[in-house]
């Protein structure tokens, strides 16, 4: 197949292209999701992103959600940002570093003022940014503008078969054309790890993942009561037939097909070392790991499922394709791409590749995911420990 | 091509993945080994769900599954070559 040279994106102030057109109302902290969820009914073409977080963090943990709160911000799908928090300063920290981007980004602080007439003077703010990105429009990019990130979900033996190594067989194809690429799920990695850190392009990227992987692995052993059993793997992977978590990381390892990773990423940093993969330290949960993905500052996500993971993400599409044939026809309208022919035969790791490819770039034109037309927008901050 | 009823990624694996709806009792069934493109039998002993693992050879306590052609984990109670193998025979070497 002749893979296609460009895609239909929206070109950002700072060089960047968006899949979608999104205007946020961004809360800082959990306390501002009521004003935020009121000016985003108020206020057509926007959407707020709800989240549990944001007071009293400390340390690692709040330089973490800073950068979560700010990477969203300033991911390329977005067109402008409205932030709001109780009190000011944090706001402001927030607007500051999405404001050099060059993209519209206001903050409002709603100590003082209260919801109310916090809401009145938002609403006309956003009322004034959606109706300034409503007139973008969709222009050529070059198909190296896509950062695509990958994440597995209630995975079964099929997705280290089929699913998982469709999504490898796609990063084969668009990593010479000069994409950017992520892959996370540190824990996930598990059993896998001295292979995966062999795919590290240079000895301190492996130093970086194991390190990395060390710190995560330490961490679960200190924390478990048991043998994480229905943690890891979950029920959903047992009843798909995966066995253990070394089973699991193998499977998991298929994403990345026949690729070496450049850099080993924090979560939610944006990578600063040219087109290429990444790895990101992230937890193997779906929606946290994606959040964190987008706020690294992806912009289209390929998520392979076993056994039906249903999860999306408020600015970062989300691709959903299995190779399960119950799931594909018993959860149909959440597979955006079905290879399940991949088992029987009839379909082999290069078509399934290029089946892929052409779904990405439709999507990444604007056609909805299933994700997005069923209104999933799982936004979900990873916390690192309690705050103070 | 022969029917596959199971997948088994490499050469040195001593399991193999079930890839239709279930394999029943006794079934001799069609395996398709992906590192080479070569193919096998094996004689189910037990019914065995779509994506769940048949064992490929006799293994006893202490043994470890290959799969990927790595280490997945280690046998817990004995296995027959047709057996199904999962979280009640198997278990983590990890966690």
């Amino acid at each position: 197949m002749q893979i296609p040279k460009s895609f239909l994106g929206f070109k950002r102030e700072n060089g960047r292209a968006g899949t979608r057109n999104h205007v946020i109302i961004l809360p800082v902290d959990d306390i501002s999701n009521a004003c935020a969820e009121a000016v985003a009914n108020n206020i057509k073409g926007t959407i707020a992103l709800p989240h549990s977080y944001g007071r009293l963090q400390f340390g690692a943990d709040l330089e973490l959600h800073f950068r979560t709160m700010i990477g969203t911000g300033r991911n390329p799908n977005v067109a402008a940002v409205i932030v709001i928090g109780i009190e000011p300063k944090w706001t402001k920290r927030i607007v500051d570093a999405i404001a050099k981007t060059g993209k519209p980004v206001e903050g409002f602080s709603i100590e003082g003022v209260g919801d109310i007439d916090t809401i009145a003077k938002v609403s006309k703010k956003a009322q004034e940014f959606s109706m300034w990105a409503s007139e973008k429009q969709r222009e050529e990019c070059p198909i190296s503008d896509l950062w695509i990130s990958v994440k597995c979900g209630e995975s079964d033996t099929t997705s280290g078969l089929a699913s998982n190594p469709t999504v490898g067989n796609l990063m084969d194809k668009l990593e010479p054309l000069g994409v950017h690429l992520c892959f996370g799920e540190t824990s996930e990695l598990t059993g896998a790890e001295t292979v995966c850190a062999k795919r590290g392009k240079t000895k301190e990227a492996q130093d970086k993942f194991m390190k990395t992987w060390s710190s995560y692995n330490d961490f679960i052993l200190k924390e478990a009561t048991n043998d994480l059993s229905e943690s890891q793997p979950t029920a959903g992977n047992i009843a798909g037939g995966l066995t253990t978590i070394e089973e699991k990381a193998f499977g998991n390892f298929q994403k990345i097909g026949s690729r070496k990773f450049i850099d080993v990423l924090e979560p939610a940093e944006e990578p600063t070392k040219g087109k290429g993969l990444y790895f990101m330290d992230t937890s193997s949960a779906a929606a946290e790991c994606v959040t964190l993905q987008a706020a690294g500052g992806f912009n289209i996500h390929l998520f392979p499922t076993g056994q039906g993971n249903i999860i999306g993400n408020p600015i970062e599409p989300v691709i959903k394709l299995t190779a399960n044939p119950l799931t594909a026809k018993t959860m149909s309208e959440h597979i955006d791409v079905d290879v399940s022919k991949i088992l029987s035969r009839e379909m082999n790791l290069d078509q399934a590749g290029d089946e892929l490819i052409k779904s990405t770039i439709k999507v990444a034109n604007g056609r909805l995911t299933c994700a997005e037309a069923l209104g999933h927008k799982e936004f979900v901050m990873t916390k690192l420990y309690r705050s103070a | 091509m022969a029917k596959t009823d199971i997948i088994i990624h490499d050469k040195k694996d001593n399991v193999g993945v079930i890839v239709i709806e279930k394999i029943t009792k006794g079934q001799d069934c069609g395996c398709w080994i992906m590192e080479d493109d070569s193919s096998s039998k094996v004689k189910s002993e037990a019914e065995i769900p779509l994506g769940h693992k048949i064992a490929l050879q006799d293994l006893k306590e202490g043994d470890t599954i290959i799969k990927y052609g790595h280490d997945i984990g280690k046998v817990v109670k004995a296995i027959k070559k047709g057996d199904h193998v999962h979280v009640h025979n198997v278990k983590t070497k990890k966690w």
